[in-house]
């Protein structure tokens, strides 16, 4: 690919990716105070909840990570928001289907489910030594 | 299908844009969201620039098929390295990679391979200023090696289903 397309490619996905960070950056600061009562006073249920949320969703990882900081700064505990952060990149609900009818219905559950499993472990692993150091 | 995505892109925030307009006309104090998220979209301005360089550049050096013909075919035993290259270094969206990875199925690859590679994807190395902005190198670096060693894992747990004959 020559230098010229390729620029204007990241230019073009950058350009369609920007709306929905815009957008996502206003919603936040939108509701700063309630978005804590989407999350419980519980660690670990947090961390599931996170899960959940980042399974569900779609879209530029570059908004999971905005959403993620974001969440971090207003309170949300660090495993909750590693595991939406690596859910939101690993779990593709959305994708499902394409990746059914291309790779085997078996296969894209079975990697769904064990990345949603992961994405909790990923969570307690990395905060475990990110406190250990 | 490009332009489709990017205006559902617009028409998402066309839509918070009025959450905004609705809010305001409700008497809610909507100034102070826009001046932070203002501030927000201000502090993350520079980590965009460089996101979108890294990105020029793997998208000049890093394609489907650069990768199926540099590495995939390149060495058999050294496959699980390899996954997790490929994974890292694919860019684009993923279901544009669906169809290299049936192709490589049908030669002969595994499950637990496409797994691994899929899982790597999520390692954004064009994203990663991003993350340390919000949550520092150290937290990075962890993260990013915790989740190589369980794509890994991942992938050995697809293979011996695969082999057991449920997949």
């Amino acid at each position: 690919m020559n230098t010229k397309i390729a620029i204007i490619k990241a230019a073009r996905s950058l350009w369609n990716s920007l709306p929905i960070l815009v957008g996502v950056v206003m919603l936040i600061a939108l509701v700063p105070s309630h978005i804590h009562y989407v999350f419980t006073d519980s660690t670990w249920i947090n961390v599931i909840l996170g899960d959940v949320f980042g399974s569900i969703s779609a879209g530029n990882p570059l908004t999971s990570y905005v959403i993620g900081g974001e969440l971090l700064k207003q309170g949300i505990s660090l495993y909750a928001v590693t595991a939406f952060l690596v859910a939101w990149v690993t779990v593709g609900i959305i994708q499902l289907p394409a990746e059914s009818i291309l790779l085997s219905k078996k296969f894209a559950v079975l990697r769904n489910v064990l990345s949603f499993i992961f994405a909790m472990v990923v969570a307690i692993i990395t905060v475990y030594l990110v406190n250990l150091l | 299908m490009t332009s489709d995505k990017s205006y559902a892109a617009w028409y998402f925030l066309l839509g918070v844009i009025g959450l905004y307009v609705v809010l305001f006309m409700l008497g809610y104090d909507v100034v102070t969201p826009l001046k932070f998220a203002g501030k927000t979209l201000v502090k993350l301005s520079y980590v965009i620039f460089i996101v979108f360089a890294v990105m020029a550049v793997t998208n000049k050096y890093i394609t489907p098929e650069w990768i199926q013909r540099h590495i995939v075919e390149a060495h058999a035993a050294k496959r699980w390295i390899v996954a997790v290259i490929t994974g890292i270094l694919s860019t684009g969206p993923i279901y544009m990679w669906y169809p290299l990875l049936k192709n490589l199925r049908e030669k002969g690859i595994d499950y637990g391979f496409i797994a691994t590679f899929l899982y790597n994807r999520a390692v954004k190395i064009p994203m990663l200023p991003v993350i340390v902005y919000y949550f520092g190198w150290v937290y990075t670096v962890i993260l990013t090696v915790v989740m190589i060693f369980v794509s890994v894992f991942q992938g050995l747990i697809i293979e011996c289903v695969e082999r057991r004959g449920y997949l």
